[in-house]
C-alpha cells in the first residue's frame, strides 16, 4: 500500500465502465417506499420537536431523500456507510427501523444508541452504518478508515470482499482540512471510499458560493487527487441510480476511491431553529416543484408499476409505520440513572475515575 | 443481510470479559534484575512485534514509521519483518490518518498510531478526543475504538515551545480513554503490550529523553497490568508520588537525600487512567507526608488530581498539606540552563523534600 500504485496517477473517471444495472420494479418501488418513508418520519420528528418530545440539536432531511436511497441502493448490504448529523434518512435508507431511529431521538432505551447519542449519532451495527457524526467532517477520515480496514481484512488476514465505503458529507464539509487529508490518503492508499457531496447549496445559512472557492467546478478538487468523480442531478433518482451504479461498481472493482457531487435541496431550515433568513421562499417552492418523490411516483406510474390507489395505499402503510415508531418511542423506557456509567469503557476497571464506577452496557434488543 | 463482526473478535461491552492477557501480580512478574540490557526504544518495539506476530489485526502507522525506520528508531526493522501493509509511512496528515485508524479500530482491527511527538497530536485533537474516547459511549455499546495512540511526550532537547509538550493533564481529563506513562525499558514493555490488547483506547506517553536508556528486559512474555504503582524505592520519610521520566530524577533525589540520612518513598503511577491511588494511600499512610512530582503544568494538572484524591482519601493521615512539583509555569524555554531549570529536576526535588522536612 505504500508503494506507488500504478492507479493513482490516473485522474478522474475511468474509461470502461461495466453495462449500467437496470434497477427491477421491485427496487424502484423499494425506492419510492423508503424515499416515502424518510420524507413521513421526518414530517413527524418536526411535530415531536415542536411538542419538545425531541431535543437538542435536529437536521431534517426532508428534499434529499434522493441521495441516501439512491446511493445506498448501489452498495451491498456489508459495505460501511458512514455520514454527519443529517442522517436520519440514511439509517432509515439502510435499513434502521423507524422506531428505533425515533426512540433514539426521544431519548429511550429503545434508540439505536440507547438514548445516549440522539439525532446527530446514529449507529446501526446491524446494518453497518458507522454513525452519525457531530462535527462537520468528522466522518470524512473515518470514511477512508472503512475503506482501509475492508482492504486489510482482504489483504492481510486474508478474509473478506471487495467492498466500498460510503462517506457522506454537506458542502461545508468541503472547507475543512479533514476532508483534504481524507481525499489524498484514499487517493494514496487506493482505498476503496465513495464520498458523496450533498450539495444542497447551503451551509447552514451560507450559500456555497459564499463558502466555498471555484464552487462551479466541485469535481476539479477531486481531480487534484487523482479521484474520479462525478456530478448528478440529484432529484431525479432514476438517472441517478443509472449514474451511479456503475460508478460505484468501477470503484469497488479497481479498489479506489469516489467523489459524487449530489446535488440536491433541503426544505426544511439547516436545523429545527432556522429562521432562514438567507434564501427565498420562492426559491425553496421552485425545488418542491421538481420533488424528487413526487418525480418518481409519477415516473413509476408512467411506467404502469404503481397506480393511484397502490401510491395511496403506500402512504398509508408508511404513516401507520411512523405512527407506530412514535407511538413506540413515546411509551418506551428512559434510561435508568445508572446508564450513566455504562458503555465508557469496554473494559472498565477500577480507579478510572474518581467519582465514577463504570460499567458493561446491556444490548440493545432493537439492534 | 450480513451481521458484524466484519473481523471476528467482537467485543461488545455487553460481553463481560473481553479477551485480555493473563495478568500476574507484581511479585510473579520475571525478575527486573539480569543481563539482557537493552534501550527503551527496544522494548517498545519488542512489545509491538511480539503482539503483530500474535495477531494480524495489529498494525502500525505513523510518520516516518516504515522506510526511515522511524523518526527516533523505535519500529527499526518492523518494516523488513512485516512488510508495508502492517507497516505504513503515512503523510503528515495527524488529523486524517489518527481519524482513519479510529474507524479501522471500530471495525475490529487494533491500530497502533506512532505520534512522531504528543506535541503534533493537537491537529488530530479532534479525532483523538471527540471521537476515539466516546465512540462506545455514543453508539450506545455497539462500537468501540481498540487503538493505541502513542509517541514522544515532554521536553526532548532544547526543542523549546512548539515541541516539548506534555499533554497528560489536557488529555487525562477525557472519559472513556486510559493513559500509561512507563520510566523504565521493562515497565515501557509490559504495559504496551497490555495497551495493545486493551478493547479501550489508549493513550501511551514516551520520552524522547529515556529513549536511549537501558535495562534489563527478560526474554520471557509479560504483561504488566494498569492501575497499578510500583514502588521503585521505600523510605520512611515523604513519598514521592510520580510517573514516565520525573520518576527517573526522583529516583536521583533519593540517592542525594539518602546521603543526608533522609530515606523518602519513590513510588511509581505508571498509569493516569487508571490511577491506583490504594498504592499511593498504603504509603502515604506509612510516611504521612506527600510530593507529587509531575512533568506537567501545575494548573489542573495530574498532581493536582492526585493531590486530591489524597485529600478526598486519606485526609487525616497527613502530617502536613500535600505538596506538589511541576514544571515551571511558563511555556517551555529553548536555552539549556533555562530549560533544565524548568524541569522538576533532581535538584528542586531535593530542595523541595528539604523544604517538608523543615
Ligand atoms: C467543526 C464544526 N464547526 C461548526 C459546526 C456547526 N455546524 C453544524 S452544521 C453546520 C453547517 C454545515 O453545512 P453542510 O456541511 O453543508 O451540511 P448540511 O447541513 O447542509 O447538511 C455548521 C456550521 C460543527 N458541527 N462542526
Ligand atoms: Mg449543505
Amino acid at each position: 500500500m505504500t508503494q506507488a500504485p500504478a492507479t493513482s496517477t490516473n485522474p478522474a473517471k475511468a474509461d470502461s465502465q461495466p453495462a449500467p444495472t437496470k434497477p427491477s420494479k421491485e427496487m424502484m418501488l423499494k425506492w419510492l417506499y423508503d424515499m416515502q418513508l424518510i420524507r413521513e418520519f421526518e414530517n413527524r420528528t418536526q411535530q415531536a420537536y415542536q411538542q419538545a418530545k425531541i431535543g437538542g440539536f435536529c437536521h431534517i432531511y426532508s428534499g434529499q431523500e434522493a441521495c441516501a436511497v439512491g446511493t445506498i441502493a448501489c452498495t451491498n448490504d456489508d459495505d460501511p456507510v458512514v455520514t454527519a448529523y443529517r442522517d436520519h434518512g440514511h439509517a432509515l435508507a439502510r435499513g434502521m427501523s423507524a422506531e428505533a431511529c425515533m426512540a433514539e431521538m426521544f431519548g429511550k432505551v429503545t434508540g439505536c444508541a440507547k438514548g445516549k447519542g440522539g439525532s446527530m449519532h446514529m449507529f446501526d451495527k446491524p446494518n453497518w452504518l458507522f454513525g452519525g457524526h457531530g462535527i462537520v467532517s468528522a466522518q470524512t477520515p473515518m470514511g477512508a478508515g472503512f475503506a482501509f480496514a475492508s482492504k486489510y481484512e482482504l489483504e492481510v488476514l486474508g478474509t473478506g470482499k471487495k467492498k466500498i465505503a460510503l462517506c457522506y458529507l454537506g458542502d461545508g464539509a468541503l472547507d475543512q482540512g479533514a476532508f483534504h487529508e481524507a481525499q489524498n490518503l484514499a487517493s494514496l492508499w487506493d482505498l476503496p471510499v465513495i464520498y458523496i457531496l450533498e450539495n444542497n447549496g447551503y451551509s447552514m445559512g451560507t450559500a456555497i458560493n459564499r463558502h466555498t472557492a471555484n464552487s462551479e467546478n466541485l469535481e476539479d478538487r477531486a481531480k487534484g487527487y487523482g479521484i474520479k468523480s462525478i456530478t448528478i442531478d440529484g432529484l431525479d433518482i432514476l438517472h441517478a441510480y443509472s449514474e451511479l451504479k456503475p460508478f460505484f461498481d468501477d470503484c469497488r472493482d479497481k479498489q479506489r476511491p469516489g467523489f459524487v457531487n449530489f446535488k440536491t435541496y433541503r426544505y426544511q431550515g439547516h436545523s429545527m431553529s432556522d429562521p432562514q433568513k438567507y434564501r427565498t421562499k420562492d426559491e425553496v417552492d421552485q425545488f418542491k416543484d421538481q420533488d424528487s418523490i413526487a418525480k418518481l411516483c409519477s415516473d413509476l406510474m408512467g411506467m404502469g408499476h404503481i397506480d393511484e390507489a397502490g401510491w395511496k395505499s403506500m402512504q398509508k402503510e408508511i404513516r401507520n409505520t411512523v405512527l407506530d415508531a412514535v407511538e413506540a418511542a413515546e411509551n418506551a423506557a428512559v434510561p435508568e440513572p445508572g446508564e450513566l456509567y455504562t458503555d465508557v469503557y469496554a473494559n472498565p476497571e477500577k480507579n478510572l475515575s474518581p467519582t465514577a464506577t463504570y460499567t458493561h452496557g446491556t444490548k440493545n434488543p432493537l439492534m | 443481510m450480513t451481521t458484524m463482526p466484519m473481523i471476528e473478535t467482537d467485543i461488545h461491552p455487553a460481553v463481560d470479559n473481553p479477551a485480555l492477557p493473563v495478568f500476574l501480580s507484581e511479585d510473579q512478574l520475571p525478575s527486573r534484575e539480569g543481563d539482557r540490557i537493552v534501550q527503551f526504544r527496544e522494548a517498545l518495539r519488542e512489545a509491538m512485534s511480539e503482539e503483530m506476530r500474535k495477531d494480524k489485526r495489529v498494525f502500525l502507522l505513523g510518520e516516518e514509521v516504515a522506510q526511515y525506520n522511524g523518526a527516533y528508531k523505535i519500529s527499526q526493522g518492523m518494516l523488513d519483518e512485516f512488510g508495508p501493509k502492517r507497516i505504513i509511512d503515512t503523510p503528515i496528515s495527524e488529523n486524517g490518518f489518527a481519524g482513519m485508524a479510529i474507524a479501522a479500530a471500530m471495525t475490529g482491527l487494533r491500530p497502533i498510531v506512532e505520534f512522531m511527538s504528543w506535541s503534533f497530536s493537537f491537529v488530530a485533537a479532534d479525532p483523538i478526543l471527540n471521537n476515539a474516547p466516546k465512540m462506545l459511549y455514543m453508539s450506545g455499546g455497539q462500537f468501540g475504538c481498540p487503538i493505541v495512540f502513542r509517541g514522544n511526550d515532554g521536553a526532548g532537547g532544547q526543542l523549546a515551545s512548539t515541541h516539548s509538550w506534555c499533554v497528560e493533564a489536557l488529555y487525562a481529563n477525557v472519559p472513556g480513554l486510559k493513559m500509561a506513562i512507563p520510566s523504565n525499558p521493562y515497565d515501557a514493555k509490559g504495559l504496551l503490550k497490555t495497551a495493545i490488547n486493551d478493547p479501550d483506547p489508549v493513550f501511551f506517553m514516551e520520552s524522547e529523553r529515556m529513549l536511549g536508556d537501558k535495562a534489563h528486559v527478560p526474554e520471557e512474555e509479560y504483561y504488566i497490568p494498569f492501575g497499578r504503582a510500583r514502588l521503585a524505592r521505600e523510605g520512611d520519610a515523604v513519598t514521592l508520588v510520580s510517573f514516565g521520566r520525573p520518576v527517573n530524577f526522583c529516583l536521583e533525589a533519593a540517592e542525594t537525600l539518602a546521603a543526608e540520612g533522609i530515606e523518602v518513598d519513590v513510588l511509581d503511577m505508571r498509569t493516569i487512567r487508571p490511577l491506583d491511588i490504594e498504592s499511593i494511600i498504603e504509603r502515604v499512610k506509612v510516611t504521612n507526608k506527600v510530593l507529587v512530582v509531575d512533568q506537567s503544568w501545575p494548573f489542573a494538572s495530574i498532581a493536582s488530581e492526585v493531590i486530591t484524591q489524597i485529600c478526598e482519601r486519606c485526609f487525616d493521615w497527613l502530617d502536613m498539606a500535600p505538596a506538589r512539583l511541576n514544571t515551571e509555569d511558563v511555556p517551555t524555554p529553548y536555552a539549556k540552563g533555562l530549560e533544565y531549570d524548568y524541569l522538576p529536576n533532581p535538584e528542586r526535588i531535593v530542595d523541595a523534600v528539604r523544604d517538608m522536612l523543615n
